[in-house]
């Protein structure tokens, strides 16, 4: 039994091929017998990843999910940056030029339509919980653009770094919700055509959320999400330390 | 051959992501600019506009599709990676701060569709 353990250990992103394939395959069986088709099997099979990874996190302490299990740490490989990205591209195979054309503009403006937006979401609920410091209030309004421009915009200002931790909290929120709800609401919000894909990308920018969202809804959609997103934390980057806080400062007076 | 697919497909994404670096560094950001995004469309430029075209013979195209279709089982490893833990216990502020972005964020899809939508009519 140890010597298939440490095996399987050996071959990590190899045990994740099979790993995830279970997975997929448990979900698809699910789908078809207990939803009857209603709810996508890669939605399933997402949620169900994101409740051993809550398991996993218990089990090991780690931050990287069920991947912290050293059985399972072949997930880290495959579900990184990398593989996540390398597949990204490749989903652009087949994606229409003239479909991203045509919504280039509202792609764009939806970007840092997002980013704005969610600052001042996250900003003011800061405000709400007893913030009164510009450096906070941006740093918490930055993470709830996604959880990579919290920290930047933190550590750029000097914040705090149990604000900064906050900030990443919001955004892996944030990150997770969008995985989850996005097959949920896309009938409701008319998420069905690469037009509305690309604002959906824009507006929401976490990469893992829309990828993973856009998975559980509509494939076909993925490169047009995926496109915008790919710029939102850049953008986020750039107007959360700047712009933005500098947007904040004078508030801060009249709290 | 598989491999001018994949290799094709690796070129692109390495130059996209040198590309968004680049364009981090250009306005003074500590974060890559739409990278990913490059790359794809360096990708749907290199498989429909230039001469590659016949690169795209069955084989080499089934380096693509290859990892296009492994893409949904990387997203699931990808979800079963995430830090859902620190997300659930990290208290109500980052709880709220979340929620409220995405559900807000959700409710402007629609009204962004219909200005584009509108503006296509225009034009």
């Amino acid at each position: 039994m140890t010597t298939i353990v440490a095996l399987l250990e050996k071959n990590a992103l190899i045990t994740a091929f099979v790993v995830v394939a279970l997975i997929l395959g448990f979900s698809n069986w699910l789908a078809a017998r207990l939803f009857r088709g209603q709810i996508h099997g890669s939605a399933i099979a997402i949620t169900l990843g994101l409740i051993l990874a809550y398991w996993g996190g218990l089990t090991a302490g780690g931050s990287k999910g069920l991947a912290d299990v050293s059985l399972f740490s072949g997930l880290g490989v495959l579900g990184g940056a990398m593989f996540r990205d390398f597949a990204i591209v490749a989903t652009a195979f087949g994606a229409e030029m003239d479909a991203l054309k045509r919504a280039g503009w509202v792609g764009a403006l939806s970007v840092v339509l997002g980013v704005v937006l969610s600052f001042v979401i996250g900003a003011v609920v800061a405000i709400a919980f007893g913030f009164t410091d510009a450096v906070s209030i941006s740093t918490i309004g930055a993470g709830a653009a996604t959880y990579i421009v919290g920290p930047v915009t933190g550590t750029a200002l000097g914040a705090d770094s149990a604000v900064i931790a906050l900030s990443v909290a919001a955004g892996l929120v944030k990150a997770i919700l969008v995985m989850v709800a996005t097959p949920l609401v896309a009938k409701r919000i008319g998420l069905n055509n690469p037009q509305s894909a690309l604002i959906y990308g824009g507006l929401m920018g976490t990469t893992s959320g829309v990828a993973a969202g856009l998975a559980a809804t509509d494939p076909k959609l993925v490169p047009y999400g995926a496109m915008t997103a790919t710029f939102y934390t850049g953008v986020g980057c750039l107007l959360a330390p700047s712009v933005l806080y500098l947007s904040v400062i004078p508030l801060q007076g009249l709290l | 051959m598989v491999i001018y697919g994949v290799g094709i497909l690796a070129a692109c994404m390495l130059a996209g992501v040198i590309l968004g670096d680049l364009l981090g560094q250009l306005i003074g950001v500590k974060a890559n600019v739409g990278g990913v995004g490059i790359a794809m469309l360096l990708l749907i430029w290199a498989v429909t506009v230039s001469g590659f075209n016949k690169l795209l013979e069955p084989p080499t195209a089934a380096g693509i599709n290859f990892w296009s279709a492994m893409y949904i089982p990387i997203v699931i490893a990808m979800a079963a990676k995430q830090n859902v833990v620190a997300a659930v216990s990290s208290g109500w502020l980052a709880i709220v701060a979340g929620v409220a972005a995405v559900a807000i964020s959700f409710a402007m899809i629609p009204m962004l569709s219909r200005l584009a939508g509108k503006s296509e009519d225009l034009s």
